[in-house]
């Protein structure tokens, strides 16, 4: 009886959600293929809960209880403080805004939007519709976003900030970005989330293929303040390739961030770099893939966080060395600081090694602020906040200098400053 | 300089000082010594304002100040140096930027103008000298993947950096081979002035044939229970403490 009461309820909330989104988002239509693969997931599989073991410690209740409605991308918004030259791109609420926004072509540099065209694109080869509901969400609903291609033996050297706004209250926004590129060249991406003092969702897809020798940096910094924010990195790599992704987590009070790199050639590098601070009642969900393919190729991860009041955040790092990827070397660190009883931090590294001849290690640490080291640093005349700020800036460092530009760094750090003393 | 009467303090309830007088001068070295456990370090993590210690009783004045009245970092400002019997390890934070906001902050209490860059790393150079810390050192982070000995001088060169009226100095001797003792004490010496004072809590007679103290005072179960002259330390190095206990029990 109960089960059956408890999959009404299910039924009822994914039918309204659902109902909600299909009527504010009718006319998307393109990508024939990929949406009708992405609705029998929707169909076929329940909104993921606590027995969804990827979703087990992440609510969606915050997400779907709420009839959300498509935004026309008309707020007014403050572009962000930070500039870091290169070429720019806005999306307000998941609409394009030519406005605020760079030309799109370039030399070298072939940039298009996801909406106008499925040709000659990869959308939809890598993602994972057929399985996570709400990747499948993203696929039924998406309607824009930035093919950005790279020619063969091309360097850019200004990196391109996207910029996603998130503005509207109630409002939904689905996007689907593509990076592609061609051997031998090479990428700086700065993806900037915002959101708002309103309630939105806003879900991001992006698939990167990176041809042989290039290399890619992605640069991700999320302050979404009352946003919920669900992003999704797929990213393949060809032999030689390098690629490295920062994911820093300012104040937002909802964010289920999924990275999954497929390791495809031998002798590449790929390094995943995080920092997470929630505090209030955020919630903060890191999900890593690395897919040991073949041999020969190494991987770098460190995520670290800060956690505090009653905020939650959760770090699930899986790493996968296939039968054939031998002398892969996967490093995996995790090491988190609780500040409070109330806040909570689920932290699963989940190694799966199938090659014998091969170098893993992963860690994973949660404690408190090393209370002696206050004490040190107090007995030589520093005030206790100015300690405090020396040890947080210390915890962080070796995630924040991944950051490739200096400003981004000092940009986080003063934001992160500001963050702990509020 | 220092006035402590009658200090009572617990951790957890336990009471490890039991009545604790002590009174320094301007200008005068005080050497502690004392068996295990007898409450050395815990004097100094009071006077340093550890807080995981509760006062249970008696005072402290320090200059015209109420030492207890006052936050560790204010204590430090005022001119209180504690070397640490453990210096801690603080990966991340350098050594030299961890200084430079020390010095920098005990400036802007005392209403004084921030240290040049130029004029402190002249400084650094010239009091890192004085105890032969590698340059190299004050770039790492503070305490990381140095050696006992190295800790020991790093804790003599912040004391040479922020110039403390008073400093105590925590078994800076211990774990040390007699080259870098002499380098130690030879830092200890260059720092000492007429408005200095020094309490030297050691084990060992040898760092005092090096630093020279003008009273000797044995802590046991809390208390001071015998102050003397120099000639104390050897008497103690030959005799031991069963002699004192003997003595207090009497
Ligand atoms: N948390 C605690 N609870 C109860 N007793 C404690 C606690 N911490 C320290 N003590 C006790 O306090 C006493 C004094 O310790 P303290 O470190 O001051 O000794 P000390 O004289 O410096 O010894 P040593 O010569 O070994 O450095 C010891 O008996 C120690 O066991
Ligand atoms: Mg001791």
């Amino acid at each position: 009886m109960i089960t059956t009461e408890t999959v009404n309820v299910q039924d009822e909330k994914k039918s309204a959600f659902l109902g909600s989104l299909s009527s504010a988002f009718q006319g998307v239509e393109s990508y024939t293929a990929l949406r009708k693969s992405a609705w029998d997931t929707l169909s076929k599989f329940a909104i993921p809960g606590t027995k969804t073991e990827a979703w087990k410690y992440t609510r969606v209740g915050k997400v779907i209880n709420q009839a959300r409605k498509k935004s026309g991308g008309n707020t007014q918004i403050n572009l962000p403080e930070i500039a870091i030259g290169g070429l720019r791109y806005v999306f307000v609420d998941g609409v394009f805004r030519a406005d605020l926004s760079d030309e799109l072509t370039w030399q070298g540099l072939n940039i298009r939007r996801t909406g106008e065209s499925a040709e000659n694109n990869l959308l939809g080869t890598l993602s994972n519709h057929n399985a996570d509901w709400f990747e499948a969400v993203n696929a039924a609903f998406f309607n824009d976003g930035l093919v950005i291609d790279v020619d063969k033996h091309t360097h850019i050297d200004c990196p391109i900030h996207l910029v996603f706004f998130a503005s509207e209250e109630n409002t939904a926004a689905f996007s689907r970005n593509v990076i592609s590129l061609q051997e031998s060249s090479s990428l700086q991406v700065f993806t900037h989330y915002i959101g708002s003092q309103h309630s939105t969702f806003s879900s991001v897809v992006t698939e990167a293929f990176v041809a042989k020798n290039a290399s890619l940096k992605i640069d991700k910094i999320q302050e979404g303040n009352e946003a919920a924010f669900h992003h999704v990195e797929w990213t393949k790599q060809e032999r030689d390739s390098r690629f490295d992704i920062t994911t820093v987590t300012l104040k937002s009070s909802w964010v289920r961030n999924d990275l999954n790199i497929r390791v495809a050639g031998e002798n590449c590098h790929s390094s995943l770099t995080g920092a997470y601070l929630p505090s209030g009642k955020e919630h903060v969900d890191n999900h890593t893939m690395v897919d040991h393919m073949v041999p020969n190729c190494e991987s770098d991860e460190k995520y670290k966080g800060i956690v505090r009041e009653n905020a939650t955040a959760v770090f699930n790092g899986k790493v996968f060395v296939r039968p054939d990827a031998q002398k892969t070397n996967a490093f995996q660190q995790n090491a988190n600081i609780v500040l409070d009883d109330t806040a909570t931090m689920f932290s699963k590294p989940e190694l799966e090694i199938y090659a014998d001849d091969v170098k893993c290690s992963h860690g994973s640490t949660t404690g408190q602020f090393d209370e002696e080291a206050v004490f040190y640093l107090r007995a030589r005349g520093i005030g206790e906040v100015m300690a405090r700020k020396l040890l947080v800036e210390a915890f962080l460092a070796d995630v924040i200098t991944t950051l490739s530009d200096e400003r981004l760094q000092s940009y986080c750090t003063e934001k992160i400053q500001q963050l702990m003393h509020s | 300089m220092l006035q402590i009467k009658d200090l009572h303090a617990n951790i957890d309830g336990t009471e490890i000082l039991k009545g604790l007088s002590l009174h320094i001068k301007p200008g005068e070295i005080h050497a502690i010594m004392g068996p295990n456990g007898s409450g050395k370090s815990t004097l100094a993590s009071v006077l340093a304002g550890n807080e995981d210690y509760e006062i249970t009783g008696g005072s402290v004045a320090f200059g015209d100040k109420d030492l207890l009245e006052l936050s560790t970092e204010d204590r430090a400002r005022e001119g209180l140096f504690l070397a640490f019997q453990y210096p801690v390890e603080i990966p991340g934070v350098s050594n030299i930027n961890f200084l430079r906001t020390a010095v920098n902050e005990i400036r802007e209490y005392k209403g004084e103008e921030p240290m040049s860059a130029g004029d402190f790393l002249k400084l650094v150079k010239e009091r890192s000298a004085l105890v032969e810390l590698d340059g190299k050192l004050a770039n790492r982070s503070v305490n990381e993947g140095f050696s006992g000995g190295e800790k020991k001088r790093n804790e003599v060169f912040q004391m040479a950096m922020l110039e403390p009226k008073l400093a105590i100095l925590d078994e800076t001797d211990s774990g040390l081979d007699i080259d870098a003792l002499k380098i130690v004490a030879q830092g200890v010496n260059a720092m000492r002035s007429p408005e200095r004072s020094f309490v030297v809590i050691t084990h060992y007679q040898r760092l005092l044939d090096y630093i020279v103290p003008d009273f000797v005072h044995v802590l046991y179960k809390g208390k001071i229970v015998k102050s003397g002259s120099k000639e104390l330390a050897l008497e103690l190095e030959a005799r031991g403490y069963d002699w004192i206990k003997e003595e207090v029990s009497a």
